[in-house]
């Protein structure tokens, strides 16, 4: 079938505008992906038509909103091919969940001299909470090494489990460079240990897909606005048996049970750890975000980003002085790169000139920067709705910053 | 000599903006004037001149000389530096009190108030706070004396 591109590239209203007096070739996915109509029509309709809290009332709007967010729950659950739908927990988005298993998980199993395993791709959302978990309990952070492709060396990770290792907390797909971990093989090699795994999905789920029973990940998160969806929400997945056993995270409203001023019982999973009124109409739009994807076919998205990596890194490693970072075999369209003699600030805002949008810096993964000694790279992050002559676009564009600065 | 006041300094550089009819130009003259800077010694790129941005770093040192405070200044991006040079060229060698109030208009009037915007983490907009508070802390010096 395939995927039709100017179908796509209409059902995103924000593609179609000019920059700087440039058609807008939208290349900083990695941080936030714009949304389809069909994200934006749907939250509008419930601002305008349905809107009401939900859970707590008796009347219409409030019974069609919490139907609705429930619909989202099991829709998100068919995405990602949870068993149950109460094993998804609405959050404000990755850092809040890695946030809150880094306390639930710590508080009641992590105990001074213990150690945590990450890696040196994470993002920093994923090495500070552990951070500060091995700060407050007395315990140990062990970091998975990556070789020069950007891939994390396996036998040193298996080299790193003792008995005192408690958990593992590692990113499917690394921000910065785009590699892809092989975290199915890696969760294996966990289990093996009897550790649970918590993988970072936030730039996973919207690229190669996720089935979390297939990976037999114990916790996934992942964020609405990378994958479509609106800002400020996101998903923490966690197997049923072990979050029944974590203690609550926030408390309030709408997570309890029985409350006097003796004691308070605690509700259900997944009410347990949604305390407060919860971003129904964000959960709602990353319903329909998800839907969206599946509509558009994972498959049709793989293919295409593939032939945008193929071809971008072709055209952009011909480029004299280009330096592209993170070259795993089996990675996602991401270019990450530096120009010799060239400030990456500098070439992000000529590159900005030209209408494209790039991010420029360390991209919240300072230790990775560190690792290859370099102040950071210029960064563009394709996605299914970019083009072939946008990479040409970006390419002359980098002629240019050359040209300026050599 | 004959001194100019900082109205009539940042006039003139927007003068000499105003021939750029478009981006490209303007920001290749930024590339000269990035070299027109006077450099800061190697030695003195340490921390304590340090005013670390997201995104690029620039270091600032000032000197008092004749009641006058003169800046020192390096960026390790291009187009930084010749923001910088700029800064430098209006407030160095003036008196503290003119540099504390002095309103820095000429940026927004050649374009490039976006540079000195917090939302770009690039070093400017603090440099800019720094220079007024090294003003403010030889001004009190001063009048110690």
């Amino acid at each position: 079938m395939g995927l039709d591109i100017n179908r796509v590239r209409n059902d995103f209203p924000i593609l179609n505008q000019v920059v700087h007096k440039k058609p807008l070739a939208y290349f900083d996915n990695a941080a936030t992906t714009q949304k389809p109509l069909k994200v934006i029509e749907i939250m509008d309709r419930i601002y305008m038509e349905t809107n009401s809290n939900i859970h707590r009332g008796v009347h219409y709007l409030s019974d069609l909103t919490t139907t609705q967010f429930e619909e989202a729950r099991k829709t998100v659950r068919k995405f990602i091919n949870a068993r149950y739908d109460h094993e998804i927990i609405f959050t404000s988005g990755t850092t809040a969940g890695i946030n809150q298993v880094a306390f639930c998980f710590g508080e009641k199993y992590v105990k001074p001299g213990d150690e945590i395993i990450i890696s040196e791709i994470e993002h920093h959302s994923n090495i500070v909470p552990w951070q500060m978990l091995c700060e407050r309990k007395d315990a140990k952070l062990c970091v998975i090494p990556i070789n020069d492709l950007g891939e994390l060396v396996l036998d040193e990770y298996e080299r790193l489990f003792s008995s005192r290792t408690r958990i593992v907390a590692v990113t499917h797909v690394a921000n910065s460079i785009g590699t892809i971990n092989p975290v199915k093989e890696m969760i294996t090699t966990a289990h093996r240990y009897g550790v649970p795994v918590l993988v970072d999905g936030a730039q996973a789920v919207q690229h190669t897909g996720v089935d979390v029973r297939d990976l037999d990940a114990d916790f996934y998160v992942f964020s609405g606005h990378k994958m479509y969806g609106p800002t400020g929400i996101g998903v923490l997945y966690g197997k049923e048996e072990i979050l029944d056993e974590l203690p609550p995270w926030q408390t309030g409203g709408e997570m309890v049970d029985q409350v006097s001023f003796e004691k308070t019982t605690f509700n259900k999973l997944p009410f347990k750890f949604e305390a407060g009124t919860p971003n129904y109409i964000g959960g709602i739009g990353l319903a329909a975000a998800a839907e969206y994807l599946e509509e558009t076919g994972l498959d049709n998205i793989k293919a295409y980003e593939k032939d945008l990596l193929e071809y971008g890194s072709k055209k952009l490693s011909e480029i004299e002085g280009l330096h592209l970072f993170g070259e795993a075999g089996n990675k996602i369209s991401i270019f990450s790169f530096i120009l010799d003699n060239i400030h990456p600030y500098d070439a992000g805002m000529i590159i900005d000139k030209y209408g494209i949008a790039v991010r420029t810096g360390n991209h919240c993964a300072q230790p990775f920067m560190e690792r290859f000694g370099i102040r950071g790279t210029v960064r563009a992050s394709l996605v299914f709705y970019n083009t072939r002559e946008e990479i040409d676009r970006l390419c002359e564009a980098v002629e240019k910053v050359n040209q300026m600065f050599n | 000599m004959t001194e100019q006041t900082i109205t009539k300094v940042q006039d003139e550089i927007i003068e000499e903006f105003g021939v750029f009819d478009d981006w490209l130009d303007k920001y290749n003259y930024l590339i000269e004037l990035s070299e027109t800077l006077p450099i800061l010694d190697e030695k003195d790129k340490k921390p304590e001149y340090l005013i670390e941005g997201c995104q690029s770093k620039v270091w600032l040192k000032a000197e008092m000389e004749d009641g006058r405070i003169n800046f020192y200044a390096d960026s390790d991006a291009i187009i930084t530096k010749g923001i910088v040079s700029l800064l430098v060229k209006v407030l160095s060698g003036r008196k503290p009190e003119e540099i504390i109030d002095t309103d820095l208009y000429f940026i927004d009037r050649i374009g490039l108030k976006e540079n000195l915007s917090p939302t770009r983490s690039n070093g400017l907009l603090s440099m800019v706070r720094q220079m007024k508070l090294y003003a403010l802390a030889y001004q009190a010096k001063s009048k110690k004396n």
